[in-house]
């Protein structure tokens, strides 16, 4: 009798203890009513997500939250970073711990479909690759037949990795670790001859070495993947929000709009989509049901794009991440915004 | 439910006020609140649940267990490849989770009456080293001793490279090597192979079916043989010679299947990366279970020692006047008196080790928690269907061993006159 | 004529000075002889110990040797032992720690505010002397000075405001001199210490959880007004009717009148040994109720109580903490009604407490079961109702046996704090070593962050089992 008791009460307690009844499936007006943004994060991944000696988050994924927050709320402060692990992350996001998910996740099938998630765009173009000590003699992953290889669990690189083993007929045995951190321990100990993640990840990690020189990134990229925000199934509004926003970023980048000479373009562009894209002609947030400054905003949070890039992992950084995929469409790359009309 | 009513006097009529003040009915009041209150709670939450399912688009199902899984399990007991189902990734997972609670229980054991035994020895320094020990893995996590003792078998141990070219590494006897990703050991192979058992795709060799059933064998014929020595014994005075038949029992099977089948040991060999031929036990398994051995080890050294402290010290003095030796007094008088003290507590540590091993993501190996609760749950998103199927098979395991262990503790339990 | 004369001269009338015992029979050598030497075996296994010894300090002592304790990466780390010891030195680097501590311990809690958990901690000291140390005025004395000092000590070194020093300065003062001279009185703060708790490291206004608190009491108020029979049961739907209609109109009434205040700290910044103790504080003290209902329930001949006390114990028990957590997790949110959605602490200590108090109660039914039948005869024969008897009789001596388990069960529960590190929580090993590692200063440190949680974990569960075995022995003197 006094387990239901208890958890009567504790239930009662919760419901006054402030779980706010928004509209049901109303992302953007929970978010609104709570005055905060949850967003769903890496626990620490270098140069993407992490938080400093003082709590402050920063890093590429950040700038994303930062960003809607500063669209949706008008504060890029206002975020509350909920760290989730690989094993978590989905379940996180459908169960509404958080709002939008920019957790270098992989775009891929059957998470936009079977997992009740939606992709809404892709802020960084990844591939999967392997890091091997330069002691190996190995110079291309075909030469990896019967290797060792380190691997996170619950990630899509264990599904990818399978793959690629099979279709070049080859074996390997993998050794399944937990997070980041024990993968690197266990590289550098020799308890596998490589290690498999996103080239983005390998790339910090190799910087984080002692000896950098001795560790190569095989050139073999044996997967795509795109990662990107993901938000609920079922709320398109907030999954427009979300989507442009990241375009804003982008096409801020395009049009040369940083957040320097932000305000000054604002009032000066010439340019009818720059114009369209600060609200400066035309009201495109209210369409959506936010103000006209929401991408000013937005961009005002930590630069576009381009700035993000280079102030997070980019080629200045010690990750030192060459820009390749991820330029802009008329620099080679895929960026590639949809127009703002 | 309620006592039954004692012959007397007849029961008072019954008034509507006796549902709360009279004991029994009372009682009776009470038991049908809380259930209404309980069925209230249950309806409540599965209400709840279909509210949320629907809401989020889902639902309760089970079919994605017969989907293709797509990763790759590092230690399997039954073949097991990306291709095969969920539900098979599960059963390895399972079968893993018992191989290591299985090997973590014994050398557990072993370890713990080890350590509870020597900490009270008169060596001044082994005591206070098994107190050293026995303190340090109790009062830190589990988590922790996991982490450090993976890595630092990582660390220590050589990779397979050292192995081999110039200055190689020797192996250890000539059969062992133990590397910093799995201890590579000699595999028997016999020249004439009797084949083996194919159940599906579970293969046994025939070989292990007949060392099984030799040495059940054995056992149930060293009993009989010691009966029936004991049965002269008792009617002549006089106890026939029958350790070496007890010796032929275990010895000789062997040795004859040795020699019939010619058996032999296949050593590992560098081959490329790593060690081909042999065994290659994985370190994340060795790691967890010396992890979780050495963890619950320190708990049964003090259910131990408790064990033995709690048998009065006439007991080693009477042993002593009888002119038994030190070993011989603690085997023969002290731990089978103890014993009794010790099973229900070993009993929970045991299930302690089995849960304890849901840890063992942390290093990688594929357990239950690993495989359905971990990457099944995590590509299919079906959290709900996974972890309730996990929790139902945890349950059965632990129910399944305490009522084992009750069984035996039954047994050995001192029968109270 | 005295007894000298008597004596014959070859009698000595004094005693000698006691000889020294043989060379061999003494110092050092007799010392190592019979305690590490005696018998072959003895010395095989004394020769063993030095082995494993010697092993582990001389693989461990150059790494600890070389370590470095003022840089600010790990890189700076590995030139300065590159510099002083030589290329391929190794050793630790233990700056990390004193570059990061105050994340090990407070988590990310605005650093203004630290001393708040302090405050909470030292007053934990204040609450639990009058119970844990009740009898024993001297251990009580220098528990309460120490967790004083503690508290300063945390204080000067987190470079919290000055007015904070000198508000735990009196405090403490305060709660020494009652416990000299009332040490009854401590009692008040151990019942109030829940609201003052969470007030302070919550913040906002104390009026809600204390309010909270008020429902116990007007639920006893009440249930003293009906008849007996129906009280208890009054009692409880009155305080739950409190908690559910009652307690946040009347919360947010006082607080108009009477608006004490202090920032609201969220609780997703709660990480490290704040997280690990708030989570096992909490679910240590909520487990020790429970359990006891749960254990009486157990031992009751109502069918329906003992068979649902059965299936949760056996149910928890069943399954390991890990599950119970991804229900916390995950599934609660399912069985709440929709947009239901509360703090993940709140819900990882809801579960934590039902584990533990599933194992609290099997402690308790052992001690249950070790009373004598003749407790529960003689609790008949006085005419003592059923809650009358397991208070004034049974509970006091069932609790006292079964000490040692319970303190055991908190020790576990507190080491499974780590646990919710897992469940993307903060906790000290595993949570805020990934943070830290994720800076680009300290990527790559693995070693160090263990050690220093692992000795944290250490003392403090150490200090407990100590306690445990203290009371063990106070208590098993009183029963002679």
């Amino acid at each position: 009798m006094k387990t239901t008791v208890f958890l009567g009460a504790a239930a009662a307690t919760a419901l006054m203890a402030g779980a706010g009844f928004a509209a049901e499936g109303d992302t953007l007006a929970q978010v609104k009513a709570r005055g905060e943004l949850l967003c769903g994060v890496n626990p620490g991944l270098v140069g993407f997500a992490s938080p400093d000696a003082n709590g402050n988050w920063s890093g590429f994924d950040v700038a994303v939250c930062k960003a809607v927050a500063a669209a949706v709320l008008g504060d890029a402060s206002k975020v509350k970073y909920i760290p989730l692990t690989g094993q978590t992350r989905f379940t996180g996001l459908a169960s509404g711990e958080v709002d939008v998910l920019p957790r270098n996740s992989t775009w891929t099938f059957s998470r936009d479909t079977d997992l009740k998630l939606d992709f809404i765009g892709v802020n960084y173009y990844d591939g999967q690759g392997f890091l091997v000590p330069k002691s190996l003699g190995v110079s291309s992953a075909k030469e990896l037949d019967g290797a060792t290889i380190c691997i996170q669990t619950g990630t899509t690189t264990e599904l990818n990795l399978a793959d690629y083993f099979k279709a070049n007929n080859m074996a390997y045995q993998p050794v399944n670790i937990d997070s980041n951190a024990e993968g690197e321990q266990q590289y550098l100990a020799g308890a596998c001859d490589a290690y498999t993640t996103d080239a983005s990840g390998l790339a910090a990690t190799r910087a984080a070495f002692a000896n950098p020189a001795d560790h190569v990134i095989l050139p073999e990229i044996i997967s795509k993947e795109p990662l990107g925000p993901a938000v609920r199934h079922g709320d398109n509004n907030w999954a427009d929000i979300v989507r442009w926003t990241l375009y804003a970023l982008i096409a801020a980048e395009e049009y040369g709009v940083t957040s320097a000479n932000l305000e000054e373009l604002s009032k000066s562009s010439q340019n009818p989509e720059v114009q369209r894209l600060l609200g400066s002609t035309d009201n495109l947030g209210q369409m959506m049901g936010l103000d006209a400054d929401w991408a000013k905003r937005a961009i005002m949070a930590s630069g576009n794009y381009g700035e993000i890039f280079a102030a997070t992992i980019g080629e200045q950084t010690p990750i030192g991440l060459a820009r390749g995929l991820n330029a802009q469409w008329t620099q080679g790359g895929l960026m590639y915004a949809m127009p703002f009309r | 439910m309620t006592e039954s009513a004692p012959a007397g006097p007849p029961a008072p009529p019954f008034r509507l006020s006796m549902l709360i003040y009279d004991r029994q009915y009372r009682s009776l009041t009470i038991q049908v609140v809380v259930f209404i209150l309980l069925m209230l709670l249950v309806s409540w939450i599965v209400h709840n649940t279909v509210l949320n399912l629907a809401r989020l688009g889902k639902d309760i199902n089970f079919s994605f267990l017969f989907n293709r899984a797509g990763y790759d399990i590092p230690q399997q007991l039954i073949p097991y490849d990306s291709d095969d189902t969920h539900l098979r990734a599960a059963m390895v997972g399972l079968l893993n989770t018992l191989y290591v609670s299985l090997l973590g229980c014994i050398a557990a054991t072993v370890l713990g009456v080890v350590a509870g035994v020597l900490r009270l020895s008169n060596n001044w320094l082994i005591a206070r080293i098994m107190t050293v020990y026995v303190e340090i893995f109790r009062n830190i996590p589990l988590l922790l001793w996991i982490l450090i003792i993976y890595a630092a078998f990582t660390e220590i141990t050589p990779g397979p490279r050292e192995y081999r070219g110039e200055n190689a590494r020797e192996m250890f006897l000539g059969l062992f090597a133990p590397t910093n990703r799995y201890t590579a050991i000699p595999s028997v192979i016999a020249e004439h192979s009797p084949g083996v058992l194919a159940i599906g795709r579970i293969e046994i060799p025939w070989l292990a079916i007949m060392g099984i059933v030799f040495f059940i064998a054995a056992i149930v014929l060293r009993r009989w043989v010691n009966a029936r020595a004991q049965r002269i014994q008792n009617s002549t005075g006089r106890r026939p010679t029958t350790w070496w038949i007890n010796l032929a029992l275990f010895a000789v099977p062997p040795i004859a299947i040795w020699l019939i089948f010619g058996l032999h040991l296949e050593v590992p060999e560098l081959a490329g990366f790593n060690f081909k031929g042999g065994i290659n036990v994985d370190n994340s398994l060795v790691a967890l279970w010396l992890a979780l051995s050495l963890y619950t080890g320190a708990f049964i050294a003090e259910i131990v020692r408790a064990g033995i402290l709690a048998i009065s010290k006439g007991q080693t003095e009477a042993a002593y006047a009888l002119g038994l030796s030190p070993g011989w007094t603690m085997n023969l008088v002290i731990l089978p008196q103890a014993l009794r003290v010790i099973i229900p507590p070993l009993i929970s540590q045991y299930l302690n080790l089995i849960k304890n091993s849901s840890l063992a993501v942390a290093v990688g190996y594929m357990d239950l928690r690993g495989t359905l609760g971990g990457t099944t749950v995590n590509q299919t998103g079906r959290e709900m269907e996974g972890i309730l199927l996990m929790m139902a098979i945890y349950l059965s395991i632990s129910l399944s061993v305490s009522a084992v262990m009750n069984i035996y503790n039954n047994r050995v339990k001192l029968k109270e006159r | 004529m005295s007894t000298q004369t008597l004596s014959p001269a070859y009698v000595r009338s004094d005693m000698l000075p006691a000889a020294a015992p043989p060379h061999r029979q003494e110092g050092a050598i007799s010392w190592l002889r019979d305690n590490l030497f005696s018998g072959w075996f003895n010395s095989l296994l004394t020769l063993l110990g030095l082995a494993i010894i010697w092993s582990l300090v001389s693989h461990f002592w150059p790494w600890f040797a070389h370590s470095v304790w003022n840089a600010n990466s790990l890189a700076e780390c590995r030139q300065i032992i590159a510099e002083k010891w030589g290329d391929g030195a190794n050793g630790a680097c233990f700056a990390v720690i004193r570059v990061r501590w105050h994340q090990y311990i407070f988590g990310f809690y605005p650093r203004a505010e630290y001393w708040r958990p302090i405050l909470t901690m030292g007053l934990l000291f204040v609450a639990i002397a009058p119970v844990l140390f009740s009898v024993n005025a001297s251990i009580r004395r220098w528990v309460l000075a120490g967790a004083g000092l503690l508290c300063m000590v945390l204080l000067a070194v987190t470079a919290s405001p000055d007015w904070s020093v000198v508000l735990v300065w009196l405090l403490f003062a305060a709660a020494l001199l009652l416990a000299e001279y009332a040490p009854g009185r401590l009692l008040i703060v151990t019942v109030f210490y829940p609201v003052l708790a969470v007030w302070l490291l919550w913040g906002g206004s104390p009026w809600y959880p204390f309010m909270l608190l008020m429902g116990f009491a007007v639920g006893y108020g009440v249930s003293a007004l009906v008849p007996r029979g129906m009280s208890a049961a009054t009692g409880i739907v009155v305080t739950v009717l409190w908690w559910v209609f009652r307690a946040a109109p009347v919360a947010g009434l006082v607080t108009q009148i009477l608006p004490l205040s202090l920032p609201a700290i969220q609780s997703s910044v709660f990480g490290g040994f704040l997280l690990s103790v708030v989570i096992g504080v909490s679910a240590i003290a909520l487990s020790l109720p429970l359990g006891i209902l749960l254990a009486l329930a157990r031992q009751s001949n109502m069918f329906i109580i003992y068979s649902l006390a059965v299936v949760f114990i056996e149910f928890i028990r069943g399954v390991p903490l890990i599950t119970l957590l991804f229900v916390a997790l995950v599934l609660l949110k399912y069985f709440l009604p929709p947009g239901t959605n509360f703090d993940l602490i709140l819900r990882v200590i809801i579960m934590v407490t039902l584990f533990a108090a599933a194992y609290m109660a099997e402690v308790i039914r052992g001690g249950l079961a070790a009373l004598p039948r003749g407790q529960y005869e003689a609790a008949d024969s006085l005419g003592l109702n059923y809650w009358q008897a397991q208070r004034l009789i049974i509970l006091p001596q069932a609790l006292k046996i079964s000490i040692p388990g319970i303190v055991g069960t908190f020790i576990g529960v507190f080491k499974d704090t780590t646990l919710v590190g897992l469940i993307n929580l903060y906790d000290p090993l595993k949570g805020i070593s990934d943070v830290v590692r994720s800076e680009f200063a300290w990527k790559g440190i693995y070693w160090e962050p263990f050690i220093f949680t692992g000795t944290i974990f250490f003392v403090i569960c150490f200090s407990m089992s100590r306690y445990s075995m203290y009371l063990e022995r106070r208590l098993s003197r009183e029963h002679r």
